[in-house]
Formats: structure tokens, C-alpha cells, sequence
């Protein structure tokens, strides 16, 4: 096979932005995916089976045959998951990722949290750190990836984003009902609710079609193509410039070193399950924190016995996602209009600056609800089966609305990702073992959240209310998964640098969530997004013929 | 050959493709009406996937309990044993076991309470055997409670909410306003 300048991993949010940059500076790169390349005809409109609600499996992968994990408990005891489990912490396996089924909220980080150890001090037995870049460094990027992938919204109502040079590239959508009784309610309250910045086209754009505005929202592909993703905008674009290859349905089984220590490219399963050997100047890891850091760590050699990166056993660890807590509030008259996206309106008031509390989250109102997902969503003391079910079913389907957020967690040491000693794959290789969880104060800032969602209900009229707050026994990753591989300046607490480049390895990149060093109190897509082109820029600006320096 | 009741009739015709309707379809619908398969008015060559006529016969009786009938269809009427039966084969085998001697649990309530099986309970009788049935054996029960109401909820493309039945009940367009049609589930299933 021919040698290439560059191997990127996996063909998600990230993935595809780093190849279609690489290949437009004209490098050559190919790209592997080990799930299938779906498009709009794919979506199946399955209430059951798709990337949100797992009932019978995954639509976008990956298949619960021959790819598990292991999940220790709070018992310490090793429980075998699949992927349609949420103990899984699935994302998903395909061309696009995450994004191809996303419910795509367009969030950019706040100042603040790219600095949350200075700014909050680190709660004892916590991992809180501060990044080496800041929102200043990202800003540009966050701008490039709003108008490539295309964003829709008006923050303009928001007084607590962080500078942009711009408005978005695209008015938001109309307000749906939910909208319309939210906002004043929160105007009420002194907040200050906006509606949310989409990925997704309320207009035309970049060649495809507005959002019609479909109940099949959110974890499904959108069957207009107005969801903007990966797989419908960079990864068309780099395949354009002819110089990228995408090869899906091929898993990487190991990073391949020389004899001093730099990768030299990755062996992968190809669809056939033939092993196969790519050569590259470069490697770039995009695979999702979870994947990303097994990657790794399943990549050992003379040098690096313990997996590579690893030296510091820094590889998998500070695991983190969201903490999702809020309310949900029953009216006594009609707030669902079958509108898609559903979710709507959104507040930062409370994403920091709570004395006592290390940051918080924003709230948003949920996004459109299939019946699936009403049936244990029902007013406290309704009956959980027969003639009262049914009747409350048809009572409060069209009369709730959910109002939540994701609580930005504190990070943990021990909660992270392993290799399991024992379980594999179907192609042999040692599966992601994940354990240990969010520090507890995760669950207070959660708590203290799901009381404000509350207060912003009842002030929307709703006449009974109920708390959504657990205290989980598990890291909550899932698809907002991140910090695995933490970005940083010391190697000892770290695993790559400002650029994304592996410590002691300096020709692998990993360039995904797996970075983050805390994951913000906003659903995290966009700032992947903007972290891919500022990691591409610097590496092109280094690259050097068949080399780079940095 | 039994006599279908006058109720079985009228789901018949009341189908738009009277040729499509299949024996297991037929069954389902009809399992609420209990004193025809009770009577051995079952098939020998039932083309259910994984049950045995009797063990659909009682999941239908407990299906019922969790969605029963009033003016919108009842859970084995909308189709939820087919989709029961179908993932047993498919996504749920994993519950076969489950399943096989949960079934039999219930019918067992039902001889050592009221001295006759489920198919000869009275409506009252039902719904205390799946109370019964909630607390010996609640793993089951949630089992089948979930199971129930996500062939009774979900998309119809898998056997279960016919003619997208409880997405009338609560107000929704049917087909969409928005998109395809419906006609896409009738590619039928892969999962």
C-alpha cells in the first residue's frame, strides 16, 4: 500500500475536519472509519432502533455483536456491556460520527471554562486543572467552524458568551411553542434566554436544504440532509481535493513505532477483516475519548510497554462527559406542537458564578419527544402500567415539557478508561474497561440545576413538577465523552500538548474530545470541532515536506 | 375450523389489505377475545417465531394488563405479542429463558388461585394474576411492562402499534406532515 503523509483515525467531528484540512494544504491522507458511510436515505424514522434510543441496538452503529466493554461498578465488580446498553457510553461508528445523528447544539465554550482550576481553586480529589490554551486561542477556529459546518442562532440575547469577531452565518430557526412559553417566563425570572445556537441549516446552505422541522430529530440521520455534520460537508470536501482516501469499515488495531520511537503508521482491519499495513509520516488519533485512549493504549512496542503516549500513565484517565440533571413540568393545557428540533430556548445565567459551586451548566428546554420516550416521564404517583398509564399517556403527552442541561463534571484521576485483561472483540483486540466516576461535586452543581429548571417551569405555568437528579454509579460520558488524553504543557499530568501532539511521540496527534482537559457546561461538538482546525492549522503551518518540526 | 367472532370480523375487514393479514396477526388480535384459542381454537403449525400458541395465548392475557383496551386498541390488539414474539428471535434472545418460565409462573397464579388457567379468568381475575405475577416475580414483570409498552409506543415497522394506532391515540399526525410517509415501515424490520 502506498505510503501516505498522513493516517487519520476515525471520521467523526474531528476526524473529518483534520482531513480536509491536511488534504487542502496538500498532504496526502487517508482516512479510516470502521463504521459505514449512511446517508439521508438511511434515516429509518425507528422510534426503537437509532443512535438516542437503543432499544433494539444502534442504527449508527456499533453492532452489539462483537464489540464490548466492561464496565467496573461503585462494587468493583466487572459487568460486560454492549453497545446498546448505556453503561456502554456509546457515541456511534460510522462516517460522521456523533454528527451525522446529533441533536447538533452549536455551543462554544465560555472563557471561564478553559481556566476552571484558577478560577475555582480544585475540589479535593479532583483533577481540575486549566487548559494551556485559552478561549482567545480557539476563538477564530470557532468562528471557521460556524460558517464550514454552518451554524444557525442569535446569541445576541446571550450577555454572557465570550467575544466573537461575528454574528452566525444563519438566523435561527422560528420559535416553536415551547419557545413561545419559556421565554417570557424566564424574562420573568431575570434571566436571560436566547434561542440555541444549531448545526443546522435554518436556511440553505452550503449547497443543502432548511430543516423541515421533522419529529425524527435527534438521534437519527435527518432525512433532508439540514443537519450539518461531518459526513455532509468537510469529509465530501476532502475526498474533493483528491488527495484523501476514506476507507471504511476498517479498524485500527495498533499505531506502528520504529526503532526510535516514532510512529511509522497503523495496521487496521480492512472490511474483509484482512490485515492490513498503511505507512505514514503521520498519525492522527480521532476515534472519540474512549477509543481514542485504547487506541493507545493498545498500541505497545519495546518502547513503550505500557501503550504509547503513556508514560506517565496518564492515557484514559479524567474521563468525563455531562452530569444531565433538570425538571420536568406538567400544564394543564397543550406545549407540544410537533415541531422539530424541539429544543429551543436556552439560558447561561447559570454556568458560572455561583458562590459555592465550581461552575454549573446551561438549561435548555429538551429537544421533541417521541411517545418511547414518555412512558416513564409521567407525573410522580401515576400508575406505572394498565388503564392508568395508558390514560395518563394520552393526558401529559402533549402537555410536558423538560427542562435540562449538562452539568459540566469535575474531573477525576480514577475515573477513566483501561484495557480489559480479559474480554475482546471480534477482532481479537482488548476492549475499553471504564471505571471510576465524576467527583461528587458533580452531583450538588446537578442538583442545585435541576431546582432552577424547576423554578423556570413553574413559573411557565406548570401546575405539578418533578426533579430529574440522580446521583449515577458510573462516569457519565457517552456521546459528550472527553479528557482522556488531556491536553497540557507538563508530561507528567498530561498527554499531548497545546497542539494535540503525543508528549514523547512527536509525529502522532490525537485531536478529539479525548483533549479536553474539562468539558464545559455546554454540549462539547462545536468546541471539537474548533480544537480539529486549530490542531490542523499548527500542524500544516509545521509541516515540512515529508516531515514537520514543532 | 373455529368460527371467528363477530369482533375478529370486523378487524378483518377492517384492514385495508385483508390478504396481508397473517395467522400470527390474526392470533394477536384475537387473543382478547380468550374463550376461541382456550377452546383449542389454536394452530397446530402457528407461525409465531419463538412462543408456542399457548405461551403467546398468555402473554397476550398479561400484555393486556399493561395497555388494555378502552376506546384505543388494547396491546395484543395493536400487535405487541408479534412484536414480542419477533424480538425473542432477534434482539431479546437473551430473554427466551426469561420468558418461558415467566409465562409459565403466570399461568401457574392463575390454576393455584382460581383453579383454571388465564385463557378462563375473568377480566378481574387478569388483572389480579398480573398483580400476582408484579410481586413473585418482578423481573419478569418489568420485562414484559417494557417489552409491552415499546411494541404498543414504538414505530410499527416492527409488529407492534398497528397502523401507528397509539400515535392517533395521542394526537399525532399520522402519516407525518412532514418527510416520508409511513410506507417506509413497511420494508419491515432488521432488527
Amino acid at each position: 500500500m502506498k505510503r501516505v503523509n498522513a493516517v487519520v483515525v476515525g471520521a467523526g467531528a474531528a476526524g473529518g475536519i483534520v482531513a480536509r484540512e491536511l488534504a487542502t494544504a496538500g498532504l496526502s491522507v487517508v482516512l479510516l472509519e470502521r463504521g459505514k458511510w449512511y446517508t439521508a436515505n438511511d434515516c429509518r424514522k425507528d422510534d426503537l432502533r437509532n443512535q438516542r434510543t437503543t432499544v433494539l441496538g444502534n442504527a449508527f452503529g456499533p453492532e452489539d455483536e462483537g464489540n464490548p466493554r466492561v464496565w467496573v461498578d461503585s462494587r468493583g465488580e466487572a459487568n460486560v456491556v454492549l453497545p446498546s446498553e448505556g453503561a456502554y457510553q456509546n457515541n456511534a461508528a460510522c462516517v460522521g460520527g456523533g454528527t451525522l445523528s446529533y441533536g447538533a447544539m452549536a455551543w462554544r465554550f465560555m472563557p471561564q471554562d478553559f481556566r476552571m482550576r484558577s478560577t475555582y481553586g480544585a475540589p479535593q480529589g479532583s483533577s481540575l486543572e486549566d487548559w494551556p490554551i485559552g478561549y482567545d486561542d480557539l476563538e477564530p477556529f470557532y468562528d471557521k467552524a460556524e460558517y464550514e459546518i454552518g451554524v444557525s442562532g442569535d446569541e445576541s440575547g446571550n450577555p454572557f458568551h465570550g467575544p466573537r469577531r461575528r454574528g452566525l452565518p444563519m438566523p435561527p430557526l422560528p420559535p416553536n411553542r415551547e419557545f413561545g412559553i419559556l421565554e417570557p417566563a424566564a424574562k420573568r425570572l431575570g434571566l436571560h434566554p436566547f434561542p440555541i445556537p444549531m448545526l443546522r441549516n435554518s436556511v440553505p446552505y452550503n449547497g443543502r436544504g432548511e430543516c423541515m422541522r421533522c419529529r425524527w430529530c435527534v438521534g437519527f440521520a435527518c432525512e433532508v440532509d439540514a443537519k450539518n455534520g461531518s459526513q455532509n460537508t468537510v469529509i465530501p470536501s476532502a475526498l474533493a481535493t483528491g488527495n484523501c482516501e476514506l476507507r471504511t469499515q476498517c479498524m485500527v488495531r495498533e499505531i506502528l513505532t520504529d526503532e526510535r520511537g516514532r510512529a511509522r503508521g497503523v495496521s487496521y482491519f480492512d472490511e474483509k477483516g484482512r490485515l492490513q499495513e498503511q505507512l505514514s509520516d503521520i498519525v492522527v488519533v480521532s476515534a472519540c475519548a474512549i477509543e481514542s485512549a485504547r487506541l493507545l493504549l493498545n498500541s505497545k512496542s519495546r518502547l513503550f510497554p505500557d501503550g504509547l503516549g503513556n508514560r506517565y500513565d496518564q492515557v484514559g484517565r479524567n474521563l468525563q462527559g455531562h452530569h444531565y440533571t433538570g425538571a420536568m413540568g406538567f400544564f394543564d393545557f397543550e406545549t407540544y406542537d410537533d415541531v422539530g428540533p424541539g429544543a429551543s430556548i436556552a439560558i447561561s445565567d447559570y454556568n458560572h458564578g455561583t458562590p459555592g459551586l465550581c461552575g454549573g451548566g446551561l438549561l435548555a428546554n429538551e429537544f421533541i419527544r417521541l411517545p418511547i420516550h414518555t412512558l416513564d416521564r409521567l407525573p410522580p404517583g401515576t400508575p406505572r402500567w394498565g388503564a392508568g398509564h395508558k390514560r395518563a399517556m394520552r393526558e401529559f403527552h402533549r402537555r410536558t415539557m423538560i427542562v435540562m442541561g449538562p452539568t459540566q463534571q469535575i474531573p477525576t484521576a480514577d475515573g477513566r478508561v483501561t484495557l480489559d485483561p480479559a474480554v475482546e472483540d471480534q477482532w481479537g483486540l482488548p476492549v475499553a474497561r471504564l471505571s471510576g466516576n465524576s467527583h461528587p461535586h458533580t452531583f450538588e452543581i446537578g442538583e442545585v440545576q435541576a431546582r432552577r429548571a424547576e423554578a423556570w417551569l413553574k413559573e411557565a405555568g406548570a401546575v405539578e413538577t418533578s426533579l430529574m437528579a440522580g446521583r449515577p454509579e458510573i462516569v457519565s460520558s457517552g456521546q459528550h465523552q472527553a479528557g482522556t488524553c488531556r491536553m497540557g504543557d507538563d508530561p507528567h499530568g498530561s498527554v499531548v500538548n497545546r497542539n494535540c501532539q503525543v508528549h514523547d511521540v512527536d509525529n502522532v496527534f490525537v485531536i478529539d474530545g479525548s483533549v479536553h482537559v474539562t468539558n464545559g457546561g455546554f454540549n462539547p461538538v462545536l468546541t471539537i470541532m474548533a480544537i480539529a482546525y486549530f490542531a490542523s492549522d499548527a500542524l500544516v503551518r509545521n509541516w515540512k515536506g515529508t516531515g514537520f518540526r514543532s | 375450523m373455529c368460527g371467528a367472532g363477530p369482533a375478529r370480523r370486523a378487524q378483518m375487514k377492517a384492514r385495508k389489505e385483508p390478504g396481508a393479514v397473517t395467522r400470527r396477526q390474526f392470533m394477536a388480535a384475537s387473543a382478547m377475545s380468550s374463550a376461541a384459542w382456550a377452546a383449542g381454537c389454536t394452530s397446530q403449525s402457528g407461525d409465531w417465531e419463538s412462543l408456542s400458541e399457548d405461551q403467546a395465548g398468555t402473554l397476550a392475557v398479561i400484555c393486556d394488563q399493561i395497555v388494555p383496551a378502552d376506546d384505543f386498541p388494547s396491546a395484543s390488539q395493536a400487535g405487541v405479542v408479534t412484536y414480542i414474539d419477533r424480538q425473542l428471535s432477534r434482539h431479546y434472545r437473551r430473554h427466551r429463558m426469561a420468558y418461558a418460565h415467566g409465562l409459565e409462573q403466570a399461568e401457574s397464579i392463575s390454576a393455584k388461585r382460581f383453579g383454571h388457567g388465564l385463557a378462563q379468568a375473568t377480566a378481574e381475575q387478569r388483572l389480579q394474576a398480573a398483580r400476582a405475577l408484579e410481586q413473585e416475580n418482578r423481573t419478569f414483570f418489568e420485562l414484559v411492562r417494557k417489552h409491552t409498552l415499546e411494541g404498543y409506543y414504538g414505530s410499527p415497522r416492527h409488529g407492534g402499534n398497528r397502523d401507528a394506532v397509539s400515535w392517533r391515540m395521542l394526537g399525532l399526525a399520522e402519516p407525518p406532515v412532514r418527510g416520508r410517509a409511513r410506507d417506509v415501515f413497511s420494508k419491515g424490520t432488521r432488527s
